[in-house]
């Protein structure tokens, strides 16, 4: 029951179809590193299970402890537990960061009840200070105009104040430098623990020195065609995804083209 | 604090003053009640009417009234408001601050002065002037028929212009004397009472040479069900140096029919920046006019509407760069819902002469519904060398990634929804540089949502 549990997903975008028989269990707890070369369809697998208008679910299942979320709007499963971060976030301009997260935060509120100002901040400001966030940070509109590193930052900011059951990141080492790479990390490892379930997505092994996975899964063409421990990173790290071009002509036809 | 518009509507049902014996406003000018006017006052008053009732009425084949529900302009059920009694009095007067701290302010409803909160004492002997118009035009006559609707409406509402001159009595005047900094803003409410009561708000605005101050008029209906009819006009002079800020913050109920004249000149080195905020009325139109007279001259025209129902907003503007080195800069945003209605036709005029003028006209329309309708008709006419102009008018809809990313942060969708347009409005609201101001701004704007039905 405690955890995220997809089963036989097949996704399809414009009749092409991305996703192609996914299974994949993520216990509560547990960091799962989902690596893949460009174009296998990780991206998709974020952006499907928090119930992205633009994808077409032909089969399969998802069930967050328990609960089959597909058929929950999008908002619905994030009240519910389900936080995406971002890889390309929003620009959302005249809305300040302070105003978005309070919204937010306030939708997670029994109905009628108010979000106390003081509480919000205090806990605001504990969150941006661990992420090494300027204050003024909050009166700036969402992600307009941020740097690459702002941006990832702002979504674990995010992830920290809504406090999810489980949450997929993804590429959220993309556009970092190490040193933002390192606060990002730090940042997600403070919030690692018995009551979260992390997707991890990501390209590059570069991630996992930081943040340590217990699982990695590799994703080739809408498929998870390996799993093992930590050190399959290191060895897709070293010998590439050119090996499992067998397993694509297992499969089949190119996803993409 | 904010807009407590529709709590007057409980309150308000003791006793309906439904007889009452004033004349329809199309029936003539005023007799008695201008009886202690002085003399040349109510000549113009007399010339006044003569042009309103020697102008045709407007029509949609002129330029200026492209796509305006003219039909909207029936003026024939409008009457002078009976006089309010002292329960109306008090309960109006309980719903009149919107800002704590203010300079001063005045209370106007259906054209009677409710009640005065006059300038603190260092500004008085200052010389900074804050009366009704009645006084003025008796106390300061020269400086007053100096500047008194100095300035023809050529946009479109002559004959509503010369109506409010017939008929206008009550309004304020504001005079900020040399080097004087008004700090605290000056508050006006108006507010339409009697059924089908007409009113024509009038501000005549004069700040001297490097004087400052800030102004912000609230237009308000007592009652959310009753129709009537603003006519008005605001006129703000600002001299060599100086710089005004003028708010309108239009929240009739959605019964009023709406006109609003506006002429702002701004001499030498001024800056001059208007916002108008235009929440209510059923037809309501907005002119706009901005001389920039003096090198150096700087105006800021502003405005964001909310319209739903079938509301109609319709703003016409001219930005006029008289001399070189000017800069006037519009940003105009409309939010609009159902089967609302915008119109905008503007025109930068850069007069022979004007070089090195920059300016700029932005109009963005968010449409948020299918059957929601935005005409815009950006002009230019650029009879100088060497400047620097720009227009554009666009329209489109929300966002569907921004509308993702706040969904999938949870946040329900009508919540979404109104954070989006609020965002998308505060370009405009966030330009004013007064907190108070734009936060009241902002409440203004979160009630209308907030009295929308839910979809």
């Amino acid at each position: 029951m405690n955890k995220l549990s997809i089963t036989n997903l097949r996704v399809s975008i414009a009749d092409q179809e991305i996703i192609r028989g996914l299974s994949l269990a993520v216990p509560k707890g547990e960091i799962h590193a989902i690596m893949g070369p460009n174009g296998s369809g990780k991206s998709t697998l974020a952006k499907v299970l928090t119930g992205h208008p633009d994808y077409k679910i032909t089969a399969g299942e998802v069930l967050m402890d328990g609960e089959n979320i597909l058929a929950l709007a999008p908002d619905e499963r994030a009240r519910k537990g389900l936080f995406l971060a971002f890889q390309y976030p929003s620009e959302i301009p005249g809305v300040t960061i302070a105003n978005f997260l309070r919204a937010a935060v306030q939708a997670r509120l029994p109905e009628g009840e108010e979000l106390e100002a003081t509480d919000y901040y205090a806990k605001l400001y504990e969150k941006m200070d661990l992420l090494e966030m300027d204050r003024s940070f909050t009166s700036r509109s969402v992600n307009e105009g941020f740097s690459g590193g702002e941006k990832k930052r702002n979504e674990i900011l995010q992830l920290a104040m809504l406090q999810p059951k489980y949450a997929v990141l993804d590429e959220t080492d993309s556009g970092l430098d190490i040193d933002a790479l390192k606060v990002v990390a730090h940042g997600v490892n403070s919030l690692r623990g018995p009551n979260l379930g992390v997707i991890l997505i990501t390209h590059y092994q570069r991630l996992l020195d930081y943040i340590i996975p217990d699982h990695v899964h590799v994703m080739v063409q809408g498929r998870i065609v390996r799993s093992g421990g930590k050190e399959l990173a290191l060895e897709l790290e070293e010998k590439g995804y050119e090996s499992y071009e067998t397993v694509k002509d297992e499969i089949g036809e190119p996803a993409m083209a | 604090m904010t807009n407590q518009t529709a709590v007057l509507d409980e309150v308000m049902e003791l006793e309906s003053p439904l007889a009452h014996s004033e004349p329809a406003i199309l029936s003539g000018p005023p007799g008695a009640r201008g009886a202690e006017l002085p003399a040349w006052f109510r000549d113009q008053q007399r010339t006044a009417w003569a042009t309103f009732e020697s102008l045709p009425f407007p029509n949609r084949k002129d330029q200026p009234w492209r796509f305006s529900s003219v039909d909207a302009l029936d003026l024939s059920r409008y009457v002078p408001g009976p006089r309010l009694n002292e329960t109306e009095r008090t309960k109006i007067l309980d719903h009149s601050i919107a800002l704590d701290a203010v300079a001063g302010r005045l209370i106007f409803a259906d054209e009677q002065l409710l009640r005065r909160d006059p300038l603190p004492e260092p500004l008085l002997k200052r010389g900074v002037l804050l009366m009704p118009l009645e006084r003025a035009l008796l106390e300061h006559e020269d400086l007053f028929r100096r500047h008194f609707m100095a300035q023809p409406a050529t946009l479109g509402s002559a004959k509503f212009a010369a109506l409010h001159q017939a008929w206008v009595t009550s309004g304020t005047f504001v005079y900020v004397p040399r080097g004087v900094e008004v700090e605290l803003p000056i508050e006006i409410f108006h507010w339409l009472h009697g059924e089908n009561a007409a009113v024509f708000p009038h501000i005549l605005l004069i700040a001297d040479e490097l004087s400052k101050v800030t102004v912000i008029e609230h237009f308000r209906s007592a009652h959310r069900e009753r129709a009537g009819f603003a006519c008005g006009v605001n006129d703000l002079v600002v001299g060599q140096g100086a710089k005004v800020n003028y708010i309108c913050a239009q929240n009739w109920n959605d019964k009023v029919l709406s006109i609003q004249m506006n002429a702002t000149t701004v001499s030498r080195e001024a800056s001059g920046l208007s916002l108008n905020v235009h929440l209510g009325g059923a037809y309501s139109r907005f002119e706009s006019l901005s001389r920039l007279t003096g090198e150096g001259a700087r105006s800021d025209l502003l405005a964001v509407a909310v319209t739903d129902g079938t509301q109609e907003f319709d703003a016409r503007t001219l930005q006029d760069h008289i001399s070189p080195h000017t800069t006037s800069d519009l940003l105009y945003k409309n939010a609009l819902t159902d089967r609302a209605r915008n119109t905008f036709g503007g025109l930068i005029r850069v007069e022979p002469h004007a070089h090195f003028t920059d300016a700029y006209q932005t109009v963005r329309n968010l449409l948020l519904s299918d059957d929601a309708e935005a005409n815009s008709m950006p002009g230019l006419e650029i009879l100088a060398d060497n400047v620097k102009c720009s227009h554009g008018a666009t329209s489109g809809q929300i966002n569907e990634e921004e509308m993702f990313y706040l969904l999938a942060r949870g946040i329900p969708l009508p919540v979404a929804k109104q954070l989006l347009v609020s965002g998308f409005l505060n370009e405009v609201v966030d330009r004013l540089d007064h907190p108070a101001i734009t936060d009241l701004v902002h409440g203004l704007i979160e009630d209308k949502f907030q009295h929308r039905p839910r979809e």
